[in-house]
């Protein structure tokens, strides 16, 4: 970034020069068609979520509110038919948030001391553990689908709140390890050195040193974690019931529902409000969503 | 890890009794991990790979069976199907997904005004579910309420778009939302490996007299291949687990049209009645991607220690 302020403005500089105006044009265009064609989608269903149901079905499913109603929030909220429950998407959205929460936070813990315990300790099994996590992490989880099935029926967990959070929390440690193993491996030694010659012991190190200054691999953790959790399906799907159904599973069954009249206004409002989470987390931490992207990957 | 190698006396001279109760702690800490990851990876893909080799159906049955559900699984057309699919979705999806990724990138490579805003609205469909993503995008395919149905109304009424609700074409349908989805998380990852990119070594192109394409082209693209072997291996995985974007956008039809093998696997452990089926069924899933993964793991750590060699030289 700070490139861009320093080097010289080629374009004040130099004079006139029409191939070069051509290009920035095309540049802007394609960057711009494209933006356009990425939000449209998210457009044209914010839009439908204000929109009356009739007017969508007359006039299109595309196209610009002639009048505005809050109506399909309020109905998508609370008193939509979702697999012949009319409770709207509330309690979904309740049980994913009960189930998330947790699962992310608990996960994010055990991955930082996790990873403070790989890098900064020497380790017998480190290798062994690091070997683990990362086939943990690019595992499919069809593979562990059935055992996992199984699992928590003997555990008197399946479908349940603990039971998909207990899934969630033992896959995702693998990524938060690997995550905080990768973050803490450039924390400098010395401080850990210093404090142990201190006679500060593991956790007290940990306390005192390793959280103070982890906050943005803690932040990065956490929003990647929590966006994963929510959106994620097919365990969602697997592991749920009637008496506990995360928002995915729900949105899908509302989708799979379309016999009869398309309710396309509070549909949109639901779908909203399911990618409503993530996207509050991703507009307003985007510079540690796109952090975590390009440090996660790029080890 | 210098001032490490700087004092090695100090961590021989500490191996007291109190220092090793004090090393037991870590290992204690990682042990959960390490009993659940065993557990999780170990114990559950074997026991997985046992259940596909019994004669399970409704319910998990310990028994010997051989291969019987792996042959009858490639005689079921709703497998082949999927995996046919899978492989034509896998190539498009990828490939126009690297393509869209690194033309934006290199794009919003060019001193655009307004980047970081771009950037926003490129990003965002990676961090929407592929439930939400399939739901809306059903609605802009379908022709009679979507795009279609737009371009009618404006009064373009020869103007179709229909490829949702035909055998042949709803496949592409699917990967049209998939690489909406995934081509913006393509183009951040390629943006921050070219700002990586060695500033002298494009200024001396600069300076021999190389173009803009050319300097892409021969020193740029050539330096960010790493970060191109990353985000194949990310895309390779979302591509072999696609699921529930199929789910919500075309339900795997029409017919079977749009199957694929993970929809095969949970259709058979959960609807059909077929453990062992379903179990067989995902330990192709985990070949597969194992197939498909470590060339390309092995091609980038090759890759890397060759730029990490050239470096040095």
């Amino acid at each position: 970034m700070p490139d861009t302020d320093t080097l010289p403005d080629f374009n004040r500089k130099k004079p006139f020069n029409p191939r070069r105006f051509a290009t920035r044009v095309a540049v802007y265009s394609i960057l711009i068609v494209v933006g356009l064609f990425t939000i449209m989608p998210l457009a044209v269903i914010l839009l439908n979520s204000l929109r009356f149901n009739a007017d969508i079905l007359r006039e299109s499913f595309i196209g610009w509110p002639t009048r505005i109603t809050l109506e399909n929030w309020d109905v998508a909220w609370s008193s939509a038919c979702i697999n012949a429950s009319c409770t709207g998407v509330k309690p979904y959205f309740i049980a994913s948030m009960l189930m998330v929460v947790p699962a992310t936070l608990i996960s994010t813990a055990i991955g930082l001391v996790n990873g403070f315990a790989l890098t900064k300790w020497k380790m017998p099994f480190a290798s062994v553990v690091f070997v683990a996590i990362t086939i943990g992490v690019f595992l499919p989880p069809q593979v562990v689908l059935l055992p996992w099935a199984i699992a928590l029926s003997w555990l008197g967990l399946s479908k349940s709140l603990a039971g998909l959070a207990l899934v969630h929390i033992i896959q995702g440690t693998c990524f938060t390890t690997l995550f905080c193993r990768n973050y803490l491996v450039n924390l400098p030694d010395d401080l850990i050195k210093a404090a142990r010659i201190d006679g500060a012991g593991f956790f007290r190190t940990f306390w005192k040193i390793v959280v103070p200054l982890s906050p943005p691999i803690i932040i990065v953790t956490i929003i990647w974690q929590f966006t994963f959790i929510w959106n994620e399906f097919l365990f969602a799907v697997t592991f749920s019931s009637s008496d506990f159904r995360p928002i995915t599973a729900a949105l899908m069954s509302l989708n799979a529902d379309d016999t009869g009249v398309s309710e396309y206004g509070f549909g949109s409002a639901a779908v909203l409000i399911a990618a409503i989470p993530p996207l509050l987390i991703y507009f307003f931490g985007g510079r540690y969503f796109v952090r975590g992207l390009t440090q996660g990957a790029v080890k | 890890m210098q001032s490490v190698a700087q004092m090695p006396e100090f961590r021989t001279r500490s191996v007291s009794r109190a220092a090793r109760m004090a090393q037991l702690v870590p290992t204690l800490v990682l042990l959960p991990t390490l009993i659940t990851t065993g557990i999780y990876i170990f114990v559950f893909v074997c026991w997985n790979i046992y259940l596909s080799l019994s004669s399970s159906t409704l319910l998990p049955v310990y028994d010997f069976a051989g291969f019987d559900a792996y042959t009858r699984l490639w005689r079921n057309p709703r497998w082949t199907t999927g995996v046919n699919n899978l492989a034509i979705f896998g190539a498009l999806y990828i490939a126009l997904s690297l393509l869209v990724g690194v033309v934006l990138a290199v794009l919003m490579d060019q001193r655009i005004k307004g980047e970081n805003f771009l950037r926003s609205i490129f990003l965002y469909p990676i961090a929407i579910s592929f439930v939400v993503t399939g739901t809306t995008w059903q609605w802009i395919l379908n022709p009679s309420t979507g795009l279609e149905k737009f371009f009618h109304d404006l009064g373009w009424t020869s103007f179709e778009f229909s490829l949702i609700t035909s055998r042949e074409t709803a496949l592409y349908a699917v990967v049209i939302a998939a690489v909406w989805h995934a081509s913006g998380f393509v183009m951040v990852m390629v943006l921050a490996a070219l700002r990586g990119v060695d500033h002298d070594v494009v200024k001396a192109g600069r300076i021999d007299g190389a173009g803009m394409f050319k300097i892409y082209r021969r020193i740029i693209l050539p330096s960010i291949w790493p970060v191109i072997i990353s985000v194949l291996i990310i895309l390779l995985q979302f591509a072999i687990k696609t699921f529930d974007l199929v789910l919500a956008l075309t339900h795997g039809g029409p017919g079977i049209s749009t199957t694929f093998p993970a929809i095969f696997v949970y259709d058979r452990l959960f609807a059909a009645g077929e453990l062992a089926q379903g179990a067989a069924a995902a330990v192709w899933l985990l070949i597969g991607l194992t197939v498909v993964l470590l060339p390309v793991i092995a091609l980038g750590w090759v890759l890397r220690k060759q730029r990490n060699g050239g470096g040095h030289a």
